[in-house]
């Protein structure tokens, strides 16, 4: 993959590779398909679907619905997987969902320190400054600190939860409904979710 | 990511076994790599000690003739019912040790091999919140001992008891944690 600008908020996010390290994966995927470990088209295949097919779209999705369906937040919140389910998300790394709610009291942000477990089948692939080294380790130790890089501070009153994906439970943040968005459409609330207000490190903003 | 994906259906390794080959990268290499250089290195470290590529094909970038060809296990039509995923949930029969609220404390362990209980976490104290069932147990999956489920119970600590006075009195760190990892407090 070539370098190329990317635009904050919820964009797909792509890594940028260098060059050498494209080379290297490709040099051994030829030599796995020779040897007919792999199917070429399966790896593609797998590549389409996390390109293409899931994504922070979905999440958003599942938001939108928790904020204009009560008797869908509920079941969102007591079963996480099968709530999500419903609306036809499911599969790798989401097998054991929580939903957790954000309040005016309290402010939830998730974080794998040992790896990068991250939901895919609700947010996709995660972002590359969620496998950082520096996000892993200072989101557990200075939320509030990095949430200040972001732009977005809870206030002192707020409790702030960080949630760190040691096991299979995967964590999705159900951001609060800003203000001022009493009149849009499911649809059009999908449309201002934002990734980073499911991962808890940014908040959803009226637009 | 595709080739994992591909790779991990030969079922040489599981899960926990390749996060523990990933934490098997000495400190100053793994901090300098980038996120899919580690990738990479794990892939290639166990798909050579599973036998699928010797170390001279994975240098020449050939096939050695030391293996035939083989068939692949994971083709394109699969790869959407490969997405339903693998829960790690197990039925058990064994009594869950610890309820709701109860103050358990992490344990002072200092494996050599795979754990999921974070080095910033042990000895702390913290309460049960949340029972998950028993869940496959990484410490031995990733040794190829077997699933072994234990319970698995989300447990909150308070900031303040993990990093000190300078956290808000009010925030809370939490993890998910198995029995064999906690005690009573």
């Amino acid at each position: 993959m070539a370098p190329h600008e990317h635009p904050p908020h919820d964009h797909q996010d792509h890594s940028d590779v260098p060059n050498d390290l494209a080379l290297r994966v490709k040099a051994l995927e030829s030599l796995l398909v020779e040897k007919g470990l792999v199917d070429p088209a399966a790896i593609d295949a797998v590549v389409e679907f996390y390109e293409h097919r899931v994504g922070p779209r979905n999440g958003a999705r599942v938001v939108a619905r928790a904020w204009t369906d009560q008797a869908y937040k509920v079941r969102l919140l007591a079963d996480a997987t099968a709530a999500i389910a419903e609306m036809g998300y499911s599969g790798g790394q989401g097998e054991h969902m929580v939903v957790i709610e954000n309040t005016p009291k309290i402010h939830n942000l998730v974080v794998c320190t040992l790896c990068s477990c991250y939901p895919w089948p609700v947010l996709g692939l995660p972002p590359t400054w969620y496998k950082s080294t520096a996000y892993r380790s200072r989101a557990v130790i200075d939320p509030r600190g990095v949430m200040a890089e972001i732009g977005h501070v809870p206030g002192d009153d707020v409790e702030v939860r960080v949630w760190d994906s040691t096991a299979e439970i995967r964590y999705l943040v159900l951001p609060e409904r800003p203000p001022g968005t009493e009149h849009l459409t499911e649809d059009q609330l999908a449309d201002i979710v934002t990734r980073d207000s499911m991962i808890g490190i940014a908040r959803v903003v009226a637009p | 990511m595709g080739l994992n994906a591909a790779l991990s259906a030969w079922r040489k390794w599981n899960l926990d076994v390749f996060r523990h080959e990933q934490e098997r990268i000495p400190a100053a290499e793994y901090l300098r790599m980038s996120y899919y250089e580690r990738w990479l290195i794990t892939v290639m470290s166990l798909a050579q000690q599973a036998g699928l590529v010797s170390n001279a094909e994975i240098f020449s970038g050939r096939p050695d003739g030391s293996s035939a060809p083989a068939t692949p296990p994971l083709r394109p039509g699969m790869v959407g019912a490969n997405r339903k995923g693998s829960p790690k949930v197990r039925p058990t029969t064994v009594t869950p040790l610890f309820s709701l609220g109860d103050h358990v404390r992490a344990r002072i362990i200092n494996p050599t091999k795979h754990t999921r209980l974070p080095r910033y976490l042990r000895g702390h104290a913290g309460e049960v919140t949340t029972h998950h069932g028993a869940h496959v147990f990484p410490d031995s999956n990733a040794q190829f001992h077997g699933e072994s489920p234990q319970h698995l119970y989300t447990v909150r600590f308070r900031a303040r008891d993990v990093w000190g006075e300078e956290a808000n009195p009010r925030d809370s760190v939490y993890a998910d944690l198995w029995e064999p990892y906690l005690d009573h407090a």
